[in-house]
């Protein structure tokens, strides 16, 4: 038996609107699961355009001054200290000017500002080369402006220590919960309120969104003591903005295009 | 049928192979996982409820997850809604672990016997337990 193309056409019709109709039933019968608008952020939550720090070289005068600000980064988000410094994590840390302000060093230049060690960490630029280059948005841009990293996506390929122009990515080159030969943990005390990273992941400064979240500063912001200073680069009114036009800042490679959102009073104690 | 021994008893092996496991467990004890929810803080709650209906909970934890790692982590929403309109706070280690402080007793019971390997605790840290 042999069908006409009319027969065949009315089974082809018939068929798919029952497939499309029982797949729309089952579809509909399945409990909804849950709605992206079911998430908020919280009622504490800091909110800006664009997160920036502004960091009062002044205000660091002892090597106490920067200890302080890097513990209380390093102690609450459990980055480890592999003891060594090609494994070295560092998310806040110091460097001098020649490496921190590249091409602006000079041969007369005061002492002083030449030993001096800066704060430096990642700058949350507005142009991310980090995120340009992430083959799995592992990092990307938040909307307000914080560059952050999404550690159940790192892949660890490394494309973003490569990008960076400021040295801001550390990769985790051995587990971070392990112990060295000695029986050392490498990460001396746990926050059991946040997680560790695993072998295998880059991590860097995440401008603490997760303190952002509850209301709270920056745990450097905190431990500075004034000498870093966060808020909203895009409201004039911001503490940022008011320390920016009263004082002369420089920021780390501006000629890059990068954007780098953190901005530095340097010039001695009268910030001339 | 040419070579019917060599066939017939390849197909015996074959079959026998692939029967193992179930005749092996024919009759095994096994118990099915009953997670246990009886950590200090969940027994001093009014109600004892998760933040969506137990059910729900049960077949559906792990898109909850997900989409509560996506908007903690990528979105910064930090506050879940639920579907009996109370708020929780979006964490896993602060939040479900809160409650659910027996992750040997309640995660792993059933994992372990679903054979799943969720990564989550190589980042994650778990809960301090009494290893009795």
């Amino acid at each position: 038996m042999s069908i006409d193309r009319r027969q065949f056409l009315k089974i082809a019709g018939v068929s798919t609107l029952l497939g499309l109709g029982t797949a729309a039933a089952v579809n509909g019968i399945r409990r909804d699961d849950v709605e992206a608008s079911q998430m908020e952020p919280g009622p504490d939550a800091l909110k800006a355009k664009r997160w920036g720090f502004v960091v009062d070289m002044s205000k660091f005068k002892t090597e106490e001054d920067y200890a302080r600000v890097v513990h209380a980064c390093h102690s609450i988000h459990n980055v480890p200290d592999y003891g060594n410094p090609k494994d070295e994590i560092k998310w806040i840390w110091k460097d001098d000017f020649e490496h921190t302000f590249p091409g602006q060093e000079d041969t007369y230049m005061a002492a002083e500002m030449k030993e001096k060690p800066f704060m430096v960490f990642c700058n949350h630029c507005a142009q991310p080369p980090c995120v340009r280059v992430c083959p799995t948005k592992a990092t990307f841009k938040r909307t307000d402006g914080i560059v952050m990293m999404d550690m159940h996506r790192c892949i660890g390929c490394r494309f973003c220590m490569a990008a960076c122009p400021y040295g801001s990515r550390s990769f985790n080159f051995r587990d971070p919960r392990g112990k060295d030969e000695s029986g050392r943990p490498f990460i001396k005390e746990l926050n059991p309120e946040f997680p560790t990273r695993t072998k295998g992941v880059v991590e860097k400064c995440t401008f603490c969104y997760e303190r952002l979240a509850k209301g709270l500063k920056p745990a450097c912001v905190e431990a500075s003591g004034g000498g870093i200073v966060f808020g909203d680069l895009e409201d004039p009114n911001s503490e940022v903005r008011q320390l920016i036009s009263k004082h002369y800042t420089i920021r780390r490679k501006p000629e890059l295009g990068t954007q780098p959102s953190i901005y530095y009073i340097v010039g001695g104690n009268e910030n001339a | 049928m040419y070579d019917s021994g060599k066939i017939i008893a390849g197909l015996l092996v074959f079959v026998s192979i692939i029967a193992f496991p179930f005749v092996y467990n024919i009759g095994a004890d096994i118990v099915k996982p009953e997670p246990k929810i009886d950590t200090p803080v969940i027994q001093q709650m009014a109600v004892k409820q998760c933040v969506e209906p137990k059910e729900f909970m049960r077949a559906e934890h792990m898109q909850l997850l997900n989409k509560w790692r996506d908007s903690a982590v990528r979105d910064g929403n930090r506050v879940y809604v639920g579907s009996r309109g109370d708020h929780y706070n979006i964490s896993l280690q602060n939040t479900c672990m809160h409650c659910h402080s027996n992750k040997k007793e309640f995660c792993d019971s059933c994992h372990n016997y679903m054979a799943v390997k969720p990564y989550c605790w190589d980042c994650h840290i778990a809960p301090k337990e009494n290893s009795l």
